[in-house]
């Protein structure tokens, strides 16, 4: 983002609102919609520090200091919350990442023009379904009495599992739930990466007598890995924020999963709907939004380092 | 969108444009010549068997839901959820449909705040998008992080949850979800991005005319972004068709009909939902076909979008494609 022309920098503030009055209003819409939705519920911050009650409000509750963030912290949940977050995050940029590339590579060898569009709607279907629907799917395969992998096991002779009330299982679960649904999407970006690879590139290997395996070790691969880093980079960037909707809809209030289900998101909004907890709540908060901001901050600074072009700022 | 989504925003559309010239330097080493045409072929073969396995993977749990829901439900609780009906009844589609006022209901909230939202969100949308793409707008900068911002540091839910509810006093009202839909900084830096793509030399010209501003944006730039609007209007009105999570933390149960996908979540979610959904509630909750009637009442609420896509799912992946290559 260069900055202004010396001629234009040395033009007053008003002379410069004035000038571009037009503009400014264009984004007035939405530099209010900001300031009212983002920026005005900030002070309320302040309630994770106090021991919050309706009637004396945010800044008349009572001052408790740290006592919220080391209640959470002695516990021992702060550091189960974290710990899911985090590893469900890493594992849905890994394999998430693994197999939009795989798909991609697979979806450009497909000749068969039909196929391909086919199979990428088909792919980039679940994409567009609410949590809820996800929800919905979840129960029709897996709940005890009804579920179709439990008549599957009936049918073939084995006792149903208790999918439900049985924690081990979860993280596969959500995990395979993760890659049905994000797979074909994700894998929009590698493919329109892979169309962009100079074609000469791919003439000149098969020149050189390349095998099938070798083109794709040696050309698109290396072709891919900017965008690979990058994507992967800003995603550990975002590796304390998880997706609450899948969690909610595959797990929700079922507290005999919440050792390997329960992430920051889930439990903030339990604490704050169902048990009015708002202290508690908000400390948490506070120390996802920092500790997230620390890791976008860092991810952007590797970022700048490869590629200036590529950070966010 | 998801907050985690905006972290990946501008880097989607402009990490993609990669130079493939960049990755001239790992020009394939010479090999002997193995025989190209079958490793080409096993290749090939191989692609369409995991790309068709994957597909069907996708598809599977719709075929299972419809399936599910057009089952007797005797014979669900008898032999489960399979791929095919068992028994075909249309039975749970009559229970929805003998008591429709619910789902229209329902209907008719997601129809109005679908098509408003994305009307009224998209035209501010491209607005800001637009005058932050101009290179003679002195503030973009501050403007682009002033929204950027959002997304690397937040409240959080409860802080957020007491100032919409208490403060602006939007608890129970559908503007709380209405007005919080309308954008998302993900879309407006997406929207600034399609922007470049409309060459400066226009807005030069419409000023040599002497149009202003605001009506270079309309009527030169606007009948450009084509593409543009509709990738971004899709993905409003899926956040809008799709919404359930602003209901659940605004809405609850105070009011009368709830928009769908947050409806079909309190079916799912509670017993008493479903049993008042399809009748009065002198229905005995046993009687009712309630594994069944979840299926349909998921398809129900869930067709309009099944329908349509196959007609809309290609701007997202045009859009998203020539966002991605030519940010």
């Amino acid at each position: 983002m260069a900055h202004e022309d010396s001629p234009r920098r040395r033009k007053s503030l008003l002379r410069k609102v004035v000038d571009s009055r037009i503009l400014l209003l264009m984004c007035a819409p939405a530099i209010v919609f900001f300031v009212v939705f983002n920026y005005a519920p900030l002070p309320g911050i302040w309630i994770a520090f106090t021991n919050f009650n309706y009637r004396d409000g945010i800044f008349g509750s009572p001052f408790v200091g740290f006592k919220n963030f080391e209640f959470l912290f002695k516990s021992g949940q702060l550091w189960m919350l974290t710990r899911n977050t985090i590893l469900y995050n890493l594992a849905f940029i890994i394999l998430g990442n693994i197999l939009q590339i795989a798909i991609a590579i697979m979806l450009n060898e497909i000749r068969l023009k039909f196929f391909r569009k086919i199979s990428q709607g088909v792919m980039f279907l679940p994409f567009f379904i609410s949590a809820v629907l996800v929800g919905v799917i979840a129960f029709n395969l897996l709940n005890y009495d009804t579920g179709a992998l439990n008549a599957l096991i009936k049918q073939t002779g084995g006792d149903p599992i208790k999918i439900y009330s049985t924690a081990g299982l979860w993280p596969i679960i959500i995990i395979m739930v993760h890659l049905w649904q994000s797979t074909g999407y994700g894998s929009i970006v590698y493919f329109a990466a892979i169309m962009g690879i100079d074609k000469g590139l791919y003439e000149a290997a098969a020149i050189d007598g390349a095998s099938a395996w070798q083109r794709i070790r040696h050309v698109t691969l290396p072709s891919l890995k900017p965008t690979f880093i990058i994507l992967v980079l800003f995603s550990l960037g975002g590796i304390m924020h998880g997706n609450f909707g899948l969690f909610w809809n595959l797990v929700g209030n079922n507290a005999a999963l919440f050792q390997t289900t329960d992430i920051i998101e889930t439990s903030v909004y339990r604490m704050v709907l169902s048990q009015n907890n708002f202290t508690t709540s908000t400390a948490v908060g506070l120390y996802q939004s920092l500790f997230g901001f620390a890791l976008v901050m860092i991810a952007n600074g590797i970022v700048r380092r490869i590629n200036k072009d590529y950070a966010l700022f | 969108m998801h907050s985690s989504d905006a972290k990946t925003a501008r880097t989607m559309v402009e990490a993609v444009s990669v130079e493939a010239g960049k990755s001239s330097n790992a020009t394939p080493r010479r090999r002997r010549a193995i025989k190209l045409d079958t490793g080409d072929l096993v290749l090939q073969a191989f692609s369409y068997l995991t790309v068709g396995l994957f597909a069907v993977f996708c598809l599977l749990p719709f075929v299972m839901m419809l399936s599910a829901s057009l089952s007797s439900e005797a014979e669900i609780r008898r032999s489960g959820f399979g791929l095919f009906p068992k028994d075909f009844t249309l039975a749970a589609y009559q229970y929805i449909f003998n008591a429709p006022q619910q789902i229209i209901g329902s209907y008719v909230v997601t129809v109005v705040m679908t098509v408003t939202g994305t009307a009224i969100g998209l035209f501010v949308i491209a607005m800001t998008g637009y005058a932050l793409n101009r290179k003679d707008f002195p503030f973009r900068d501050h403007v682009s992080f002033f929204i950027y911002f959002t997304t690397l540091f937040s409240a959080g839910l409860a802080p957020t949850f007491l100032w919409v509810a208490r403060v602006l006093d939007l608890r129970g009202s559908y503007l709380a979800v209405f007005l919080q839909l309308l954008m998302t900084p993900w879309l407006i830096i997406l929207m600034k991005n399609f922007m470049r793509t409309v060459p400066y030399e226009i807005v030069e010209s419409g000023k040599v005319d002497g149009a202003g501003d605001f009506r270079i944006f309309a009527q030169l730039c606007l009948p450009m972004m084509k593409p543009a609007l509709a990738t971004i209007g899709l993905f409003l009105a899926l956040s809008y068709w799709n919404e359930w999570y602003l209901s659940s933390l605004y809405l609850g149960s105070t009011v009368e009909f709830k928009p769908l996908q947050y409806h079909l979540y309190n079916l799912i979610n509670t017993a008493n939902a479903l049993r008042n959904s399809v009748a009065g509630s002198n229905v005995s909750i046993t009687d009712l076909p309630t594994n069944t009637l979840k299926m349909a009442s998921a398809i129900v609420a869930t067709g309009p979008i099944l329908l349509l896509y196959p007609f809309v799912q290609r701007y997202f992946v045009s859009g998203i494609a020539i966002g991605a290559v030519k940010g």
